[in-house]
């Protein structure tokens, strides 16, 4: 008897198909614009994510600023995020070991790095890597506070992925969660963190 | 072989009558005007913003032909890119014994409950009531396949499966099935209410489904595209992962994805880009799921693929852009296909993936269409949608045996829907339901159409509606 597969791949062998296709790629593999962050700080910010340009030696005046507006007292972060991130004044809950589940349904919030931000199209991609920890420290956490260096800014889709290594478990955020379900209303907050806070380091 | 494809909802009227019927339904119409109105132009905005839109189309039309071209090769690609990171394929002949896969991972499992997110590979194969049968409850777990499900429904839209939904509709919907009810029919109350209810589902799920949108050949890395989060809780939550995936939804590398990471959110949602993408390969130790099953689906692709003008319907990447510029899908909606692949796309793949044009409801899609060509000018893959129907007429035609009064009514239907002339015609005389069976007759067509019923003293149609065939199969099913 055949198995599913050699039943699946002998009716495709059996079908006469057409030669390979040459792909075109004439498409904008990138694009420059003059002003890559602020168009980032725009295209975030039309999500309804909350966007801060800051310079690198005031990110932790500005995390504290923005912890203590929101009345955050405890924040779940990868371990390895810059120790100066981890500002006096709120309870750090680092994720090693790995925080379980039911605690961090009940963090304030988390905050992470990220591996490669897109202007374009305001994401943020998160890899796994450096300051950004697995991937449900980003997810389970209703505030998600989020740190780019003006380095990981790219402008285009194709620009990001060239940066990020398939084999990695990737997120790809642009924006709170969000629906259209009723009414195509766009309405954000559903299940993933209801805000989003980017601080953009230069 | 010989079980039935449930890619078509058993029972579900020809085209025509079930089109009639939503034609009278006038808060559906309401409904849907205003949903694919607001969607058409954001498209257009979204769309309008890339100079090279128009190259990204060849490009993704380009990449899926090679896919299609070299199927078995990236197939077999893609396999051992997954299981080298630790995951296990899978593949099914058709939807039972996909459906089967599933169940017997579940039950390895010992769950009797699962999370879903959203997919149109399973909604294809019937999978929920396949776990339901065998003791497993799914829990569906985006806003709309929410709605569908809490309201006993049936989907009507690719993308929007509660389309047909308004805000006081859907408060009634989740009133009756949730615990806590919503705070009000805003659509913020109502997302608050849809949180509360799943959060506690999500994070003690052993198993979670999902379908896929990508799968890259050479990394074997698995794209889920999704707006609420609920997609990302499924897939990295549970301890097990089941992604049941059409065997076209390849790209062959991770390159192709720049392509469809643009076409694809623009054309579906009308954003620069959804709010949540997630990629994964395998299992990764400490992040995520700790095994993961991928079900290739046949279930009619191979034969699909076989047609040298059908095969481009493959191609599709579920945008449902073709749905949002219908004017037949905008006045009939979704649940008149009697597919979970309503509008233009479900017109050619539907009646492809069944395989059976003796199937007189099948052979009825391809006429579910004026043959306008928007479809085909939004298509992000540049499927020939126009040209792919009229070869599947000549073939339903062919199919034919004696004209029954389905048969007639359709054919009625379709001379109207052939020509836009006559469909605007026909629309600007009054209702386009007219040139269908009301009251047991076919009333005489307005203007050109008068030629047609004068000549033939059309027959009664059977007397059972869409609506009551509807609550009759619900009644049945729950
Ligand atoms: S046929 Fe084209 S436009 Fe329609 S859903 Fe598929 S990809 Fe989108």
């Amino acid at each position: 008897m055949f198995s599913a597969r050699d039943e699946i791949l002998a009716r495709i062998r059996a079908v006469n198909r057409a030669s390979p296709v040459p792909i075109p790629r004439d498409y904008e593999r990138t694009r420059t614009v003059p002003d890559v962050l602020g168009l980032l700080d725009e295209r975030v910010t039309d999500y309804k994510a909350i966007v801060h340009r800051v310079a690198e030696a005031q990110l932790p005046d500005r995390i504290a600023d923005r912890l203590a507006l929101r009345s955050v007292s405890t924040m779940a972060v990868p371990s390895d995020v810059p120790p100066e991130w981890r500002v006096p004044a709120v309870t750090w809950l680092p994720d090693e070991p790995p925080l379980p589940l039911a605690e961090l349904d009940t963090v304030d919030g988390v905050l992470t790095g990220c591996a490669v931000a897109i202007a374009e199209t305001g994401t943020i991609v998160l890899d796994a890597g450096a300051g950004q920890g697995r991937r449900m420290l980003s997810l389970v956490p209703d505030y998600h506070l989020c740190v780019v260096r003006a380095d990981q800014v790219v402008t285009s889709v194709p620009e990001a992925l060239a940066r990020l290594e398939p084999g990695r478990p990737l997120t790809f955020i642009s924006g709170p969660s969000a629906t259209s379900d009723i009414e195509l209303d766009r309405v954000e907050g559903v299940h993933g963190p209801r805000t989003l806070e980017v601080l953009i380091a230069t | 072989m010989g079980v039935r494809n449930p890619v078509t909802w058993l029972g579900s009227p020809v085209f025509p009558k079930a089109a009639h019927e939503a034609l009278a339904d006038t808060q559906l119409r309401r409904n849907l005007r205003k949903a694919t109105t607001t969607i058409r132009t954001k498209r257009a905005g979204v769309v309008a913003e890339l100079d090279d839109w128009e190259r990204l189309r060849q490009a993704g039309e380009a990449i899926k032909d090679d896919v299609l071209a070299n199927l078995d090769t990236y197939l077999v690609r893609l396999e051992k890119a997954v299981t080298a990171r630790g995951g296990v394929v899978h593949w099914a002949r058709d939807a039972e014994e996909a459906n089967r896969i599933v169940l017997d991972l579940v039950r390895a499992e010992g769950a009797d409950e699962v999370v879903k997110v959203k997919s149109m590979a399973t909604a294809e194969i019937g999978l929920n009531e396949a776990l339901e049968a065998g003791g497993v409850r799914a829990v569906e777990t985006d806003l709309a396949e929410l709605i569908v499900q809490l309201g006993d429904d049936r989907p009507s839209h690719i993308l929007v499966p509660a389309i047909h939904r308004n805000r006081a509709e859907i408060r009634d919907v989740f009133r009756r099935g949730m615990a806590e009810e919503p705070a009000s029919d805003e659509p913020r109350d109502l997302a608050e209410a849809a949180r509360r209810h799943l959060r506690r589902k999500f994070l003690s799920a052993k198993v979670a489904i999902s379908g896929a949108n990508f799968a890259v050949a050479d990394t074997g890395s698995i794209v889920v595209v999704e707006s609420e989060g609920n997609g990302r809780m499924c897939l990295t939550l549970p301890e097990t992962l089941i992604t049941v995936m059409g065997i076209e939804k390849l790209v062959p590398s991770w390159q192709d994805l720049e392509v469809f990471l643009q076409l694809l959110p623009r054309s579906s949602t009308a954003e620069r880009m959804n709010p949540y993408t997630s990629v994964w390969s395998g299992v990764t130790p400490g992040d995520g799921p700790r095994r993961f099953h991928l079900v290739l689906l046949d279930n009619g692709r191979t034969a699909t693929l076989a047609d040298q003008v059908g095969r481009q319907a493959l191609r599709c990447i579920r945008c449902s852009a073709c749905l949002n510029v219908c004017p037949v899908y905008e006045r009939t909606g979704g649940q008149a296909y009697g597919s979970v692949y309503p509008g233009p796309i479900g017109a050619i793949l539907a009646p492809q993936l069944a395989g059976d044009m003796h199937d007189e409801q099948a052979a009825s899609l391809p006429y579910a269409s004026s043959l306008c060509g928007a479809c085909y000018e939004v298509c992000p893959v540049r499927i020939n949608i126009p040209e792919v129907l009229t070869h599947l007429r000549a073939e339903a035609v062919r199919a034919k045996g004696k004209r029954t009064p389905e048969a007639i009514a359709m054919a009625a239907a379709a001379w109207v829907f052939a020509d836009p002339k006559r469909y605007e015609a026909a629309q600007k005389a009054g209702s386009l339901s007219r040139l269908l069976a009301r009251d047991g007759r076919i009333k005489r067509l307005p203007g050109p159409g008068a030629k047609w019923t004068d000549s033939r003293d059309a027959p009664a149609v059977p007397k059972e509606s869409f609506r009551a065939w509807w609550r009759k199969n619900h009644v049945q099913r729950s």
